[in-house]
C-alpha cells in the first residue's frame, strides 16, 4: 500500500506473534520507537489499541506519538460499526484477517497447543458458532486457506469482503496527523 | 506407563509427574490403581495432585509453561477428580471454599476463565462453573442454589465488562449481595474498574486471583468469627 500510493514512508514491522500477546505490544511499541526517534524525524505507530487496553496510549502520549484509531486491526479493515453488528448477531464469532489465514497454523494453532493436543480443540473454541474471515485481499489461494482454516476447527466459514480501503483510510489520517504533528 | 507393584509412594511421585506432564489417561490409571490399593482419596488431593497443580501455576508465571500446558494438565486433574469428587465427598474432606464462576452475559471467551478454574480447584477450591453468556438472574439463581463463599464473573470484552454491574445490581436486588465476596476479571478489567462497579476483588491472572481469593475469604472469615 505504501509502494502503491508513493508514501515516502519506512514500515518496520514488529513480530507478528505479538497478535497473541498484545500484553507486551506496548513495551515492544516503545523500545522500536526510543530506537527510531534518533533516525527519524517523524514517527508514527501502525496499531490499533489492538487489546493493550490503554497502555499503548501511554507510550503514544509520553512518546508523542500518534496511532491508528479504533479498538483493533477488526475495526480498521471492517468498520466498528460492521464488526460490531457481527458480533452482536453471533457473539461466538472468531474473526480472521488475511494475515490470520496466511498464518492460521502458526499463530493459531501452533499457538494454542492444537498441534500437539488437538484434544483441546472444545476447550478453546467449544462456545464458537462461526468463522468470519474479513477478506482484504481474496484470492483463490486464500479462500482454500481460509476454508482449511474453518475446516480445521470445525466452524462453518462467512467470507465478509472488506477490500482495504478501511485500512489505506486509516493510515491516511494517522500520516497526515503525524506530518502535522511530528513527534 | 504404569507399573504394576508401585509403592504408594511411587504413585503419588508418578501421579504429581504426569498430572504435571497433562497425561490424563496416565493419571486416570493412576487414581484407580492407587484407590485399588486402598490409599485415601485426600492424600490422592493434598498430597499429589494439588501440589502437581501448583507447580502448574507456578510454571506458568515463571513462563516455562504456556495455556495448552495449564489446560491439558487441569484436564488430567479433573479426569482423576472425576474418580475422587464423590469419595471425598463420602469422607465429609472440606474445601478450602466454594467458588461460582461464570463468564458474563454477551460474551462467550471462558480461556481465561477456565485457566483460573484449574488453579482453584488445584489450590483446594470447589468450583461451580456456570459456563458462558451467564445472566443475572442466573447468577442469582445458583448463588441461592449453591450458597457459594466467592462469586466470580468474568468478561473479555469492553463492551461485555457492564454486565458486572448488572450482576451486581441483580444480587444487591435479590438480597445476596452481602452473602457473597463478588471477584470480577478478564483481559479488559482493571482494579479501577473492579471499584467502580463495586466489586469486591479483582486479579489481574489466575494465580493472583487464587491469593486474592483465599485472602478475601480469610478476611470475611475473620469478620464473621470477631
Amino acid at each position: 500500500m505504501v509502494a502503491e500510493r508513493g508514501w515516502p514512508v519506512d514500515v518496520l514491522p514488529l513480530p507478528p506473534l505479538l497478535h497473541n500477546h498484545p500484553e507486551r505490544i506496548a513495551g515492544e511499541v516503545d523500545e522500536l520507537a526510543g530506537e527510531l526517534l534518533g533516525r527519524y524525524a517523524t514517527v508514527a505507530v501502525g496499531y490499533a489499541d489492538c487489546g493493550t487496553y490503554g497502555a499503548l496510549d501511554e507510550v503514544c502520549e509520553r512518546r508523542g506519538l500518534s496511532r491508528l484509531e479504533g479498538l483493533h486491526c477488526y475495526d480498521i479493515y471492517g468498520g466498528a460499526d460492521r464488526i460490531q453488528e457481527i458480533f452482536e448477531a453471533q457473539p461466538g464469532t472468531y474473526v480472521l484477517t488475511d494475515f490470520l489465514v496466511r498464518s492460521f497454523d502458526r499463530t493459531v494453532i501452533a499457538e494454542l497447543g492444537l498441534d500437539r493436543h488437538p484434544e483441546l480443540r472444545d476447550a478453546y473454541f467449544a462456545h464458537y458458532t462461526r468463522m468470519v474471515w474479513l477478506a482484504q485481499r481474496p484470492d483463490d489461494e486464500l479462500r482454500r486457506l481460509a476454508e482449511r482454516a474453518a475446516a480445521r476447527i470445525g466452524l462453518p466459514l462467512s467470507v465478509v469482503p472488506t477490500g482495504h480501503t478501511g485500512l489505506e483510510r486509516a493510515l491516511e489520517i494517522l500520516l497526515t496527523s503525524t506530518a502535522a504533528n511530528p513527534a | 506407563m504404569t507399573s504394576p507393584g508401585m509403592t504408594p509412594e511411587e504413585i503419588l511421585q508418578k501421579m504429581y509427574d504426569e498430572t504435571l506432564l497433562g497425561n490424563a489417561p496416565e493419571v486416570l490409571s493412576l487414581t484407580h490403581q492407587a484407590l485399588e490399593l486402598n490409599m485415601e482419596p485426600q492424600t490422592l488431593l493434598f498430597d499429589s495432585l494439588i501440589p502437581s497443580l501448583e507447580e502448574v501455576g507456578a510454571r506458568f508465571e515463571r513462563g516455562d509453561y504456556f495455556v495448552p500446558e495449564m489446560l491439558i494438565a487441569g484436564r488430567a486433574m479433573a479426569g482423576a477428580m472425576e474418580v475422587l469428587r464423590p469419595l471425598l465427598a463420602e469422607t465429609g474432606v472440606q474445601t478450602i471454599g466454594k467458588f461460582l464462576m461464570g463468564t458474563v452475559k454477551g460474551d462467550v471467551h471462558d480461556i481465561g476463565k477456565n485457566l483460573v478454574n484449574i488453579m482453584l480447584e488445584g489450590a483446594g477450591f470447589e468450583v461451580i462453573d456456570l459456563g458462558v453468556q451467564v445472566p443475572p438472574e442466573r447468577f442469582v439463581e445458583k448463588i441461592i442454589e449453591h450458597e457459594p463463599d466467592i462469586v466470580g464473573m468474568s468478561a473479555f470484552l469492553t463492551t461485555t465488562m457492564p454486565m458486572f454491574k448488572a450482576n451486581l445490581n441483580a444480587l444487591q436486588k435479590a438480597g445476596l449481595r452481602d452473602q457473597v465476596i463478588v471477584m470480577v476479571g478478564g483481559a479488559p478489567v482493571t482494579q479501577e474498574y473492579a471499584d467502580a462497579v463495586g466489586a469486591d476483588g479483582y486479579a489481574p491472572d489466575a494465580s493472583a486471583t487464587v491469593k486474592r481469593a483465599k485472602d478475601l475469604l480469610q478476611k470475611k472469615r475473620a469478620l464473621v468469627n470477631a
